[in-house]
Parts: C-alpha cells; sequence; structure tokens
C-alpha cells in the first residue's frame, strides 16, 4: 500500500568548491524505507563525504517513523561531523520537520540551488 | 456541501501498515468538500494517518483479524475525526519530542506521532471504552480556525 522508497547518490560540487553528496528519495518516507534512508547514507565513504544534502523533490508522504528515519541520519552524521541539508519539502513538511526540531540540525532549503548556494 | 447539515463518513481499515493512507484521502476528500484550506487540509492529513498509524500498530497490535474504524462527521463549522481500535488507550501520553535528547541518544527516534496530532489539530483527545477493550482518538479541526 506505501509506495516504495527510492533512493539514489549524486556526487555534486557546491560555486564554493566543496564536494556534495546528494541522496534523493522518491516514494513515501515510512518505516519501510529503513534501507533506502539509512543504507543511502550509509554508503557513503565516511571519510570523504563532509557535506550532505537530502533531496525530497519526489516524496508526498512521510511519516513520522519517516521522520525518525531522518533524525536517525541526522545522528550518525552528527557522530561522522558531517553536515546535512534538505530541500525539495513540500510548505506542510517543512512545517512539520521545523515543529520537530529537525531544523536545529539540517538546514532546510526550497530548493537544490538555494541549497548549494549556502554550503 | 455548503448546506448546514451533519454529514457523516465512515471507513474501516484493515490492520495494516499503509493503509492509513485510504483514511488520509478519504478525511482530505471530506475537508476538501467542507472548504477547507489546503495547508489545513494537509494538517488533518498527517493528524488522521498518525492515529491510524498508532491505532495499527499500538493499538490492534498488528493483528491483522482486527480493523480500525474511522469515522468522519462534518458539522457545518469543523470536521469531527474518530479513529478507533481494539487496544486498551494510552496509559499516559508520552512527553513531548526533545531533539536534543534524541539527537544524543538520550531518547527513542520514533514517538512523535501523538506531539504531531496534537499540534495540528485543534482538539485531540484520547479516549478508553467502558468496556475496556476499546479505545479511540478524537481529532477536531475548525473550518474559520481563527473565528473565535
Amino acid at each position: 500500500m506505501q509506495s516504495e522508497t527510492k533512493s539514489r547518490v549524486d556526487q555534486l560540487t557546491a560555486p564554493s568548491g566543496h564536494p556534495v553528496a546528494a541522496l534523493r528519495f522518491e516514494g513515501d518516507i515510512a518505516s519501510t524505507s529503513k534501507d533506502a534512508v539509512l543504507g543511502a547514507y550509509q554508503s557513503l565513504p565516511k571519510e570523504t563525504t563532509r557535506l550532505i544534502l537530502l533531496d525530497f523533490t519526489g516524496v508526498d508522504y512521510i511519516n513520522s517513523s519517516g521522520i525518525a528515519l531522518v533524525i536517525q541520519l541526522l545522528i550518525e552524521a552528527a557522530n561522522a561531523s558531517q553536515k546535512v541539508y534538505c530541500f525539495g519539502l513540500s510548505t506542510h513538511f517543512t512545517k512539520v520537520f521545523t515543529m520537530v526540531g529537525i531544523t536545529k540540525y539540517a538546514g532546510i532549503f526550497p530548493t537544490q540551488a538555494e541549497a548549494l548556494a549556502a554550503l | 456541501m455548503n448546506e448546514l447539515k451533519t454529514t457523516t463518513v465512515e471507513v474501516r481499515l484493515p490492520t495494516r501498515m499503509g493503509y492509513e493512507k485510504v483514511a488520509m484521502s478519504t478525511a482530505a476528500s471530506v475537508a476538501k468538500l467542507m472548504g477547507f484550506p489546503e495547508d489545513r487540509i494537509e494538517d488533518l492529513k498527517t493528524a488522521v494517518a498518525e492515529a491510524c498509524i498508532n491505532a495499527i500498530e499500538h493499538g490492534n497490535r498488528l493483528n491483522e483479524k482486527l480493523s480500525v474504524g474511522v469515522v468522519l462527521r462534518a458539522e457545518p463549522d469543523a470536521l469531527e475525526v474518530k479513529v478507533i481500535d481494539d487496544g486498551t488507550g494510552i496509559g499516559k501520553k508520552p512527553a513531548k519530542p526533545d531533539i536534543d535528547r534524541k539527537l544524543h541518544g538520550e531518547e527513542d527516534p520514533r514517538g512523535m506521532g501523538m506531539f504531531l496530532i496534537q499540534a495540528l489539530v485543534d482538539e485531540a483527545e484520547w479516549v478508553t471504552g467502558l468496556d475496556g477493550k476499546s479505545s479511540y482518538v478524537r481529532l477536531l479541526i475548525k473550518l474559520d480556525k481563527d473565528a473565535e
């Protein structure tokens, strides 16, 4: 019933010259999305990945279990001294991420270009 | 659907994760017919989804022999949603989630459903049935939140 979560990784370069790993999600983010969210994150090389962008452009349903996966990703990223940013969230999920406090640990930008420009 | 009368819509969901989206869509359709603005419909969808997930996971404990009832009552000035399961209700409401504690591993990353429900609708109450064998959460979202 839930639409399967797909994810892929793109390697980008910010205008500042910093390398950035973009994790692009598609589908629902729910309890069944562990591999797509944490698995994709854990596939990034820890030694060389310092900046991570989470792309939610293709996501239209995130429930509390999905938010918990994002928080687990933030915990692992914080432990690895990585910085995480999000973009492509709908107005509603931007509000929800703000309400639960995610914005304290992950900057939220409307678009990829705005996120990259800030890095 | 502008006439001032009460309309009830009922949905019965299987106790299976993912089916909360059926209740979400139904609630969104009713709210749209009532004239709720898009942002409030999004709030309602998340609150209804979280209430159904709690009913599936905690109320019915993923027992597929049971079902979750969703009753939507459209009134002239508000939409009431009851999500009914066969559980014994919640013992006590969990504390408001603390992102700092979560990030430092002092609090489970999960456990935000009830917080989201309360934050996104105008009224939310958890009620245990008199027989102790069923319980429901009642949500209320007002059509004109600022008219009070």
